[in-house]
């Protein structure tokens, strides 16, 4: 009953943390740097609350983040401009190591961020949230300062896992439920345990950044779970309930690109890790139809996984780093 | 800070004891603060009635900010103290927390890098944002004043909740308050300090159910509603004590061509005079009556809120005050009456004003917006009335009208 117990000692829900003055106090004594990043890519409505809200509960009133960083894929819109007049630091992902060129998509804003920012946990937190909250920071980042075992804190969103007061169903978004638990419930029965592991909100320590490959697309967060739990077991993870999440819908055909990707990096990983051989050559065109004049024809899009290799490879980050 | 004092055309305090451009910078360095505030009050429903999240919130920011005697009352009111060094005197600062928006409505904000979009924000989010950053703003600024300050936010404001809050408050509480400051969103400039006399009231035209709809040449409610219309118009209303009927909003019937069953009228009487508003509204009584006595049809008068007629004189040492932080601040004062929590006060004989924040556009739309470089001078502004009130040449007595 390892996931039951799992379960029980490193599910938490974002209230246990609301004593930041106490969070922050055990930060200081162990010396830890926090920094968080938020991948961008035209959010310029909901950019300038994040960062505001960010600086002024978990930096002006309890010092918890040490840096505040916007990681951009090249906007069209503002958001950088709303992103910087809110005082935050912003970076296009292309500027950062450049001898390593640069790729679109958010994986490559998550890898750039490694080398780019200083702390000890980097806490990554997505733009578009609506409903914005420090509790999306400080329940991430709490497992981290109160367990040292822990490495890596995915968020999810529910009410409290009603163990004493009635069973529900509780889980993912449709992606999650349609493809993701089911592969996970294939091969890695374990990590069928995290409620919402597409999530994209997680905190981790920078030992393990380092050590893990990136896929550039929508790959990245089945990958990292992969990678993580093959090397240092389930125990490594902690995930926190941080209520409701407000965010754009996305159709469902955008979610069946989402899925043609992380299809694609999960089924890299099987055959690296030898659990399954695909003998066919894949194709990394997926194929969607819509009707024109009662005719029906069909879309292509290439959606390919490139990866970036665990940044410690890289002989910049060595240096910066582990000189 | 400075201690440098800015000279007025009166002769009550000096205020503001700091510079105000300074003080603007100051506040403006506190932005991340208020905004944050801002978005978490704005993204908090609070409906007339329904203040409790809004409540929690707030006091919550009190209980951070180690106020006393944090507390909320039976009707939703949220109440922190700043008790002063030597003084038995209380001064208020009055924000309301309601907004006419359902929760169902989105509330989410969008901050932008000059304005903030999101519904109540200027009526009136922003008023609680800044009653929620007050006393973080003090210690930033390393201010204290030497009087008691109470901090309330105050529920049931708008529409049928009639002031409720304040009034409860005021009718229930022990405590002293010597001066109060209403806190509005919008407009930057607006100095009210005295309030008129308003009757708010609902007429409702329903037809019988017995009505035989089927006789040609029957007439439906909006029939009978415009009929009363005509006749409240013909209502005389002297041009002194200036007096005036709104009609604020209609609606009846459902198609084109079946004739109304129901029909209703939201409509104000506003008056310089307690005296003239009631005359007003006796007459509309007596017109409803023969009305619905000739035309049997069933008509009701709903009257939803009052306010008596009241305020301080333009002399006031508190007013006085404002205009001069104002002036400081090039702040074109906006001089008018308001039907907000300064006419419960008044009511109270508790010296008040109201004082807006920033500019505001499309207030109590979907697309309410608020400018942000303003309301760092509205800011300063209360802050800076707050010092001067701390004066020792400030004089606290002054006429009530």
């Amino acid at each position: 009953m390892k996931i039951n117990d799992w379960l029980k000692s490193n599910t938490f829900h974002h209230s246990t943390f609301w004593d930041l003055k106490k969070l922050v106090e055990e930060k200081e004594r162990q010396g830890l740097k926090i920094s968080l990043c938020i991948p961008t890519l035209n959010e310029e409505k909901t950019i300038g609350k994040e960062i505001v809200i960010f600086r002024s509960e978990l930096m002006t009133r309890y010092p918890l983040i040490d840096e505040l960083a916007v990681v951009d894929s090249g906007s069209k819109d503002k958001t950088l401009e709303v992103a910087a007049a809110y005082g935050a630091d912003t970076y296009f992902s292309g500027d950062i190591l450049p001898s390593q060129g640069f790729k679109r998509g958010k994986g490559e804003n998550l890898w750039k961020a490694i080398h780019q920012l200083n702390g000890d946990i980097i806490v990554y937190v997505d733009a578009d949230i609506t409903n914005i909250h420090s509790r999306f920071v400080y329940g991430l980042v709490a497992p981290l300062i109160y367990q040292p075992e822990t490495k890596y804190v995915k968020a999810f969103y529910d009410r409290p896992l009603a163990f004493s007061q009635g069973i529900r169903p509780s889980g993912g978004g449709r992606v999650t439920e349609i493809l993701t638990r089911p592969l996970f419930s294939l091969f890695f029965p374990e990590l069928t345990a995290l409620m919402q592991p597409l999530s994209g909100e997680y905190a981790v320590r920078r030992e393990v950044l380092e050590q893990i490959a990136f896929p550039i697309g929508y790959g990245v967060e089945i990958s990292h779970l992969i990678d993580v739990y093959t090397r240092w077991g389930l125990y490594a993870f902690a995930q926190t309930d941080l209520d409701k999440r407000v965010h754009r819908n996305q159709d469902t055909r955008d979610l069946g690109k989402m899925a043609f990707g992380i299809l694609q990096a999960f089924l890299n990983r099987a055959e690296q890790l030898d659990m399954v051989d695909v003998k066919a050559e894949t194709s990394q065109i997926l194929r969607q139809f819509q009707s024109r004049e009662q005719r029906f024809e069909q879309q292509e899009f290439k959606i390919v996984e490139e990866e970036r290799p665990p940044m410690i490879e890289i002989p910049e980050y060595r240096e910066k780093f582990h000189a | 800070m400075t201690n440098e004092t800015t000279t007025g055309s009166f002769d009550t305090a000096s205020p503001p004891d700091v510079q105000g451009r300074n003080l603007v910078a100051e506040v403006r360095a506190c932005r991340d603060i208020l905004l944050a505030n801002l978005v978490m009050a704005a993204e908090t429903p609070a409906p007339t009635f329904g203040e409790e999240a809004r409540v929690r919130f707030l006091l919550d920011r009190f209980r951070e900010s180690g106020l006393d005697h944090i507390s909320s009352d039976e009707v939703n009111n949220a109440v922190g103290f700043l008790p002063g060094e030597s003084s038995n005197r209380t001064v208020a600062v009055v924000a309301h927390l309601d907004t006419v928006f359902s929760p169902k409505e989105p509330h989410a904000l969008s901050l932008g890098s000059d304005r903030v979009r999101g519904i109540g924000i200027g009526d009136n989010s922003l008023g609680v944002a800044v009653l929620a950053s007050l006393p973080l703003l003090f210690e930033k600024l390393n201010f204290r004043p030497k009087y008691n300050l109470l901090l309330l936010g105050v529920s049931r404001s708008l529409g049928r909740g009639n002031l409720g809050g304040i009034r409860f408050l005021l009718e229930n509480t022990r405590q002293k308050i010597d001066e109060a400051i209403c806190l509005e969103g919008c407009p930057l400039g607006r100095l009210n300090f005295t309030a008129v006399a308003m009757m708010r009231g609902e007429i409702r035209v329903k037809m019988p159910d017995e009505y035989d709809f089927s006789r040609f040449g029957v007439h439906g409610a909006i029939y009978h509603l415009n009929e009363l219309i005509n006749r409240i118009l013909e209502i005389p209303r002297p041009s002194r004590p200036r007096t005036s009927v709104v009609f604020g909003s209609i609606e009846g019937g459902n198609t084109f061509h079946q004739l109304a069953r129901d029909a209703t009228l939201r409509f104000e009487v506003r008056s310089e005079s307690d005296e003239v508003a009631g005359m007003i509204l006796q007459k509309i009584r007596f017109i409803l009556e023969e009305v619905r006595a000739r035309s049997g049809v069933e008509i009701e008068l709903d009257e939803i809120s009052w306010r008596d007629h009241g305020g301080i004189g333009f002399d006031h040492p508190l007013v006085q005050t404002c205009r001069g932080v104002m002036e400081s601040l090039d702040i074109q004062p906006q001089i008018g009456p308001s039907m907000s929590e300064l006419a419960a006060l008044i009511a109270a004989d508790i010296p008040a004003v109201t004082l807006g924040l920033t500019r505001g556009h499309e207030v109590n739309t979907l697309a309410e917006e608020v400018e942000i470089e303003p309301m760092f001078s509205g800011i300063a502004q209360v802050l800076g009335v707050l010092q001067a009130l701390d004066d020792p040449a400030y004089k606290q007595k002054g006429a009530m009208v």
